[in-house]
């Protein structure tokens, strides 16, 4: 009782996560702990998951800073191992409970940051990898297609099974997802050369970390011309074009309408994405379907940029979970204060672009056509996880 | 009397004397400062060369690079340029004898110079897309763009030199439209107009054409353009013909000469300075073309008076069939085409479709509006509150939504600025992307557009001939931060501002127009008939 309010008070002033966990820390070795060990780390894994949850509340708002999704990953990651070093837990099934149920309040803090769930899901497939290694000695030299079709033998009551290394190597196979994650920027990266060359012509919309490394890395070598569409009315186009300019890339900043006025001279168009979903389409910021349709019109390649942990098991079918609305008052003033009452008007933030429109995805492993997706989502993730 | 004669004929040599003096002072200036700028130029010039071949998008930063050299030798034009007024001062009392010291060698080096540099940034801008009609050597302009531009007399091209160094000067904008230009006449019934107090002094222009004074209502117009005040085709082409009609109300036909023929090159110059404010559009050029044929037209025998009421009327009548009869016959057509319960979606602001859309509610129709808008301009607020007043049901959205909006619309109305001899609809920038949208979500596209804006050009994309807005209207301040505020200083950094596009005819399923619905490609047809009926 006596230490809890410091801490909490504690966040209130710093507000960042990382802060607060070393604030924490000091707290718990200065203050001689009056409970058990044992809770006190149970309510310290709990204020965390508290503040990651408000995070992501307070993110999507667009009221606190803009993370991008690696961090975001990043961060779900790294929860994720903190949970299943610290919560309780016997077996595996009840590890992947307790995962299932902080998986769901995160992704219900936040449903179109959809890493958060992909994050998820992926810590329980290892967790069914290792559960499996260590139970079954017997080697499953079967194929994977054979696996995927008769993957739903597998049901829970085999989980219940108690493993000494079980936790070790949970925590061994998260630290390895923690180090492909940091190095996914850079594997995409490293694939621009084959696909930018000396005297192009490149679009792009919006701001993508991912894109700005790829053509950066490209820069290095090859001299090519880039037009940023702005996408209003959050005209982050603006930033990655001051962010490319840096690196001597040359720059050409468009208002959003002249998309396709443009694009008869554009040899390429680079875009990154929000999620990449299951059937190969794109959640991408709004402008890129009308990018999408205009490049095919001219049959100008279209190029995602998008790593592998934005591979998401939904499908786009479901209308009234899709969309995210921000407050329309920068498309529509209150200066405008006659009409607004009047008035109905939009702000969505994502657009759907349909897999028929995309050419190439490129992503950490590799580049792939769209209609490869299917297979690398069946290999990142567990069929029956694809409902949280 | 020989007294009096001789002190005027003193008078008007000491002036010439004056000004020859003056002329050779700074002949002997310009000649070091020339043979460098020379010098620069040429090898600008050979620079430029090489870079066309390369993709037109470099032409922007050449263009950049250039202007350094083209703002040097423009600004110290005005160095010179001062030079001569307290000279045009005595000069243009004594206009006769000014003329003939005035064409100095000097001057007219300073003229050609002035008229390489700025041609030579009109072409860097022509290749970009840059302006339709600003170039005044035929040889720039490939197609049958602006005919009024290629007719051209040669004297009226001696008041290009000015307008075309402050082009030179205002390059790094980019764009003719923020040129404020203000006459300062120095004939006494010209007031001066000082608008947003700039006043630039265009002292050559009376130097050289020591009668001909660009009429102020002219002038005026010019302002309202290159400032935005008067926007949208049917509003330029209407404040035109109102204008012309109080020219030919002030003009006076000088004697020996013939009304028909003399109007006609009055009206040049005029014509000339306004597409220097702004280029012109499709349908001022065909309305010029009209009015010139009207004047032509007049026999010879007619007396002033009576030619000056029959081309008032034609004026009148003009207006009246071509742009408001027009519209209430396209009205009548259109509103066959909504239905109750329609979800109509309108791009920017169209008199035109504004005009539709009431008059389609005055007759009972029961549809709502989605308006969706584009920076830089966000014309569409202004459709928007034409609407919403009339009582319309309205949505408003940025056309980045439009994937998001498509779905819940059932048609949609698009105005347009001109229309191509080979079916291409030339509009706003964003009609084009509004008509692609809409055909992937097969949705049907009507384009609503009177015949007097169908003009002869033909073109297939929208860069190889467009108009270029301020770069600077890009910029914006979001929570506090405006990353694009130095834009100029980062060399590899430019803003691209389109004012038109075209749109492909297969994009577009409807033409309305006051002789009925026709689809794209029977422009033509309409053309050749306009044309036997003239």
């Amino acid at each position: 009782e006596i230490h809890e309010p410091e801490e909490v008070s504690v966040w209130f002033r710093e507000g960042s996560s990382c802060c607060q966990e070393t604030l924490a820390r000091n707290q718990r070795f200065t203050e001689t702990p009056v409970n058990m060990p044992g809770a006190d780390k149970e309510t310290d894994l709990s204020e965390r998951i508290e503040s990651f949850l408000s995070e992501l509340k307070r993110c999507g708002s667009g009221a606190g800073s803009l993370r991008g999704s690696a961090e975001t990953a990043r961060e779900t990651t790294a929860l994720l191992r903190r949970i299943t070093a610290q919560a309780r837990w016997g077996n595996a099934g009840e590890l992947m409970e307790i995962i299932r149920k902080e998986g769901r309040r995160m992704t219900a803090a936040q449903p179109s940051e959809t890493t958060v769930g992909n994050m998820i899901r992926r810590v329980l497939k290892i967790i069914r990898e290792e559960y499996a290694r260590g139970s079954s000695e017997e080697t499953d030299q079967q194929e994977s297609l054979h696996k995927l079709l008769t993957s739903g033998g597998s049901s829970e009551d085999n989980f219940r099974q108690h493993f000494t290394h079980l936790k070790a190597n949970v925590i061994e196979a998260i630290n390895e997802l923690l180090t492909e994650l940091e190095g996914t920027t850079d594997n995409i990266s490293m694939q621009a050369l084959e696909h930018i060359h000396s005297n192009e012509v490149i679009m792009t919309i919006g701001r993508s970390r991912t894109v700005e490394a790829f053509l950066k890395d490209a820069a290095r070598k090859r001299k090519f011309h880039v037009i940023v569409a702005e996408c209003a009315p959050f005209c982050q186009g603006h930033e990655m074009a001051t962010s490319l300019c840096k690196e001597d890339i040359e720059t050409t900043v468009i208002p959003d309408a002249a998309i396709f006025a443009v694009m008869s001279r554009v040899n390429k168009v680079i875009i990154g994405t929000q999620t990449v979903l299951a059937n190969g389409g794109l959640r991408a910021v709004n402008g890129t379907h009308t990018l999408a349709l205009a490049a095919k019109h001219h049959s100008t390649p279209l190029i995602v940029c998008a790593p592998m942990f934005k591979l998401s098991p939904q499908f786009p079918n479901e209308e009234d979970t899709f969309h995210k609305f921000v407050s329309p008052h920068e498309v529509l003033p209150f200066t405008e204060g006659e009409i607004l009452s009047k008035v109905n008007a939009h702000c969505p933030v994502f657009d759907y672009v349909p897999p028929e429109l995309i050419t190439l995805f490129i992503s950490n492993i590799g580049g792939n056509a769209p209609s490869y997706i299917y297979r690398l989502m069946s290999e990142l993730y567990h069929p029956e996880d694809h409902e949280l | 009397m020989a007294d009096s004669v001789g002190r005027q004929v003193d008078s008007i040599n000491h002036a010439t004397g004056k000004i020859n003096r003056l002329k050779l002072f700074k002949r002997k200036e310009l000649t070091k400062e020339e043979k460098q700028r020379l010098r620069k130029e040429k090898k600008q010039h050979k620079k430029n060369k090489k870079d066309d071949r390369g993709p037109p998008e470099k032409e922007k930063e050449k263009e950049k690079a250039s202007v350094p050299a083209p703002s040097k030798p423009a600004t110290q034009s005005p160095a010179h340029k001062a030079a001569p007024v307290p000279v045009n001062a005595s000069a243009s009392e004594s206009p006769v004898a000014a003329e003939k010291p005035a064409k100095s060698k000097a001057e007219l080096r300073a003229e050609r110079r002035a008229r390489q540099d700025s041609e030579r940034a009109s072409k860097q801008g022509k290749k970009e897309g840059g302006q339709q009609s600003t170039s005044s050597k035929p040889k720039a302009t490939p197609n049958e763009l602006q005919p009024v531009v290629k007719r051209l007399p040669d004297h009226v091209q001696v008041d290009d030199p000015v307008a075309l160094k402050k082009l030179a000067k205002k390059l790094e904008r980019q764009q003719v439209r923020q040129i404020n230009i203000v006459m300062l006449c120095l004939l006494s019934d010209c007031c001066p107009l000082t608008d947003d107090g700039f006043i630039q002094v265009f002292s050559e222009i009376t130097l050289h054409i020591p009668v001909t004074v660009i009429h102020p209502s002219i002038v005026r117009l010019g302002l309202q353009y290159s400032q935005g005040i008067i926007a949208g085709s049917n509003a330029r082409s209407v404040a035109l013909l109102h204008a012309f009609k109080q020219v030919i109300q002030d003009y006076s036909t000088p004697p020996n000469e013939e009304l028909s023929r003399d109007l006609v090159n009055k009206l040049s110059p005029y014509i000339s300075f306004l597409s220097q404010c702004r280029p012109l559009s499709a349908s001022m050029g065909n309305a010029i073309k009209y009015i010139k044929k009207e004047i032509s037209n007049i026999p010879s025998q007619c007396k002033e008076e009576e030619a000056k009421r029959i081309l008032q009327e034609c004026i009148d009548s003009y207006i009246n069939e071509k742009i408001i009869l027009a519209s209430e016959a396209i009205s009548k057509y259109a509103i066959e085409k909504i239905s109750d319960g329609d979800v109509i979606l309108v791009y920017g602001c169209s008199s035109l479709v504004n005009h539709i859309l009431c008059e389609a509610f005055e007759k009972q129709r029961k549809f709502r509006v989605i308006v969706v808008d584009s920076r830089p301009r966000l014309e569409g607020r202004e459709a928007l509150r034409r609407l919403v007043k009339k009582g319309i049901r309205c949505t408003y959205v940025l056309i980045s939504a439009l994937s998001y909006i498509l779905p819940e619309v059932s048609k949609v109305f698009l105005g347009a600025h001109a229309l191509l001899a080979n079916g291409y609809v030339m509009s706003r920038v964003g009609t084009s992307q509004i008509a692609l949208v809409a055909k992937a979500y097969n949705v049907p596209v009507l384009v609503c557009c009177e015949t007097y804006k169908f003009c002869e050009r033909v073109q297939t994309d929208s860069f190889v001939s467009n108009e270029l807005d301020d770069p600077d209207d890009l910029i914006v301040t979001r929570n506090g931060k405006t990353h694009l505020e130095n834009w100029q200083t980062v060399k590899s950094l430019g803003l691209l501002n389109l004012v038109y596009d075209v749109t492909p005819p297969d994009f577009v399923d409807l033409v309305i127009t006051d002789l009925g619905m026709i689809p794209c490609t029977s422009v033509p047809v309409v053309l050749r008939v306009k044309n036997v009926d003239q």
